[in-house]
């Protein structure tokens, strides 16, 4: 009986001393400065000589005056709501291709995920040249057609919608290849039958394939959701959040007020409405998602 | 097959060849470009010229070889302390049922969601106090405890028969040893997978080495390539093609040779 104890107490501590270097580094950079960012919201700014004093609310009024968050805020929902169902669509268009007996498969792959591969400053880069006023791939095309050149990074209509093409780019590859394996689990059984009843392509479609990769389309909806909150990359590379905040989005407004304008308590505050909004889709996902599909 | 399938097969791959070649077009452009002598960056004539000169351009007009320096300890440290902590910490979770753990567990599900760059300013005045800014420590450390990986290896870690577990602790084994011993060979696969994971996310990253670092003995590549497309450089498109394709070049040459394991690498890490 003692030696029993004895082990089920050992059990509590070696766990605790298991995990102690990932909760105290957990605890450094995520859980206590998220806590201390919904704080330090409630706060001034500290300048000079002039100490952080508490003000409540006044942050939160600041925000919903200014009009560059409503712009960030728009934008990225914008963002979010068009990126994410394209990039799905085309990945399971791409899916879909390649998991046939096409001809020239494996390059078909290649072309689809390599962008994926690409660090986002490269694609951004890359993507500047192929945009570029007057030599970019982009305009010369459209000038073969006998349309006149758009200014595609520089103008407040086409910047946001510029950024967004790099987006769903570079995300359908690798949403692609979470389909591909969501296909190669059909049974193939279920086709033959479909073909026996002669149904066409669209009810097989609808009947079969898109039913079985659901699940997956959830999953992957999620998570581009949450990335869609946390783009911030190519603004930086490509646009700087121009012209006049027409391409700003949450993150990089938020590293703009920290970093370029050093007002750390309104960073503080935009932090949180972030947390809140990545929150919020933690809890659509919890209630959305099949937990024992994906979580086990 | 009857007459009219083969028609469709024949448009479905065109119209997937078409698609293909659309996605390919920016990065065709970008190498074309990085291939061929400047006056050839934006017309198109098959008797171009080929020439490196654009990559050595690149390569020489700013410190690239100490940005890739950089960038690989900077993968392969972060990689090798999360394997340790994220095993360690995983294997806990995984095995035992102790004193909180299912609210630790869901501490550590939190960090998928908050990801360090999302509280950039906290972060960044945490590292200002343990005076890690500018240091390749500093760009790493917050992502070590990573909970994407503790999540991974403890879905593992479940999945391997306890009677195992057990037999070596009957020979004695410590629990150290039992991890090292029966854990670690078992979940191979699972380490490949997630390694390859990380070192491609890092690779990439952008932001928080952005804010961290500040000079060139700690930059990485995708920093070292933002500063010098936007400052170092007129507008020399080949040169900058290059410089972004070279950054890429080793992930995008070690994606081609290990094609097969790398997508089953992030379905692996994906989809449990």
């Amino acid at each position: 009986m003692q030696l029993r104890r004895d082990s089920r107490l050992n059990i509590h501590v070696q766990g605790w001393l298991l995990a102690l270097p990932a909760v105290v580094l957990l605890a450094t950079f995520t859980h206590i400065p998220a806590v201390v960012t919904v704080i330090d919201s409630f706060y001034s700014t500290p300048r000079g000589v002039r100490r952080s004093v508490f003000i409540g609310l006044d942050q939160y009024q600041a925000m919903l005056a200014d009009p560059i968050f409503w712009k960030a805020f728009e934008n990225n929902l914008l963002y979010a709501l068009i990126t994410v169902p394209l990039a799905i669509g085309i990945a399971l268009g791409m899916a879909l291709w390649v998991n046939r007996r096409i001809r020239g498969r494996t390059a078909l792959r290649l072309a689809f995920f390599t962008p994926t591969i690409l660090p986002m400053v490269a694609a951004a880069n890359i993507w500047l040249f192929f945009y570029t006023n007057d030599y970019g791939l982009l305009n010369q095309i459209i000038r073969a057609f006998g349309f006149a050149n758009v200014n595609w990074l520089g103008s407040n209509a086409t910047a946001l919608w510029s950024l967004m093409a790099v987006t769903i780019w570079k995300e359908a590859g690798f949403f692609m290849i979470f389909f591909l394996a969501a296909l190669q689990q059909v049974p193939p059984d279920l086709y033959e039958a479909a073909r026996m009843e002669n149904a066409g392509a669209w009810t097989v479609f609808r009947r079969i394939t898109w039913p079985l990769v659901m699940p997956t389309t959830l999953f992957v909806a999620i998570n581009a959701l949450i990335n869609a909150f946390r783009i911030v990359d190519q603004v930086i590379a490509m646009t700087g959040g121009g012209p006049n905040n027409a391409s700003t989005l949450l993150l990089f407004y938020i590293y703009q007020v920290a970093f370029s304008f050093w007002d750390s308590s309104y960073a503080a505050a935009l932090s949180t409405v972030l947390l809140l909004l990545l929150g919020t889709i933690a809890l659509a996902q919890f209630y959305l998602l099949d937990r024992k599909v994906h979580y086990r | 097959m009857t007459h009219s399938g083969k028609t469709r097969t024949i448009l479905i791959t065109a119209a997937a060849w078409l698609f293909g070649l659309l996605w390919a077009l920016p990065v065709v452009y970008a190498l074309w470009a990085a291939f061929h002598p400047s006056a050839y960056a934006t017309h198109f004539d098959i008797a171009a010229p080929l020439t490196l000169d654009n990559f050595v351009h690149a390569w020489h007009a700013a410190p690239f070889p100490r940005y890739f320096a950089n960038t690989i300890l900077l993968v392969l440290g972060i990689m090798a302390a999360q394997f340790v902590i994220c095993t360690l910490a995983a294997f806990g979770l995984a095995r035992w049922k102790f004193f909180g753990s299912d609210i630790l567990f869901g501490l550590v599900l939190v960090q998928l969601m908050v990801t360090p760059d999302v509280l950039i300013l906290e972060n960044y005045k945490t590292l200002q106090k343990l005076g890690l800014i500018d240091t390749l420590t500093g760009v790493g450390l917050p992502y070590v405890a990573s909970a994407f990986g503790i999540f991974l290896l403890r879905q593992t870690f479940k999945s391997i028969p306890k009677e195992l577990d057990d037999a070596a602790r009957m020979e004695g084994a410590s629990t150290l040893q039992t991890i090292w011993r029966v854990y670690l060979p078992l979940a191979r696969p699972i380490y490949v997978a997630y390694g390859l994971v990380s070192v491609s996310y890092h690779w990439n990253n952008f932001l928080w080495p952005l804010i961290v670092t500040n000079s060139v003995e700690t930059r990485p590549l995708t920093v070292g390539l933002q500063v010098f497309a936007s400052v170092d450089q007129g507008i020399d498109w080949s040169v900058i093609c290059a410089a972004a394709l070279m950054t890429s070049g080793p992930l995008m040459i070690a994606f081609l040779i290990f094609q097969r394991a790398f997508i089953q690498s992030f379905l692996r890490a994906g989809i449990r």
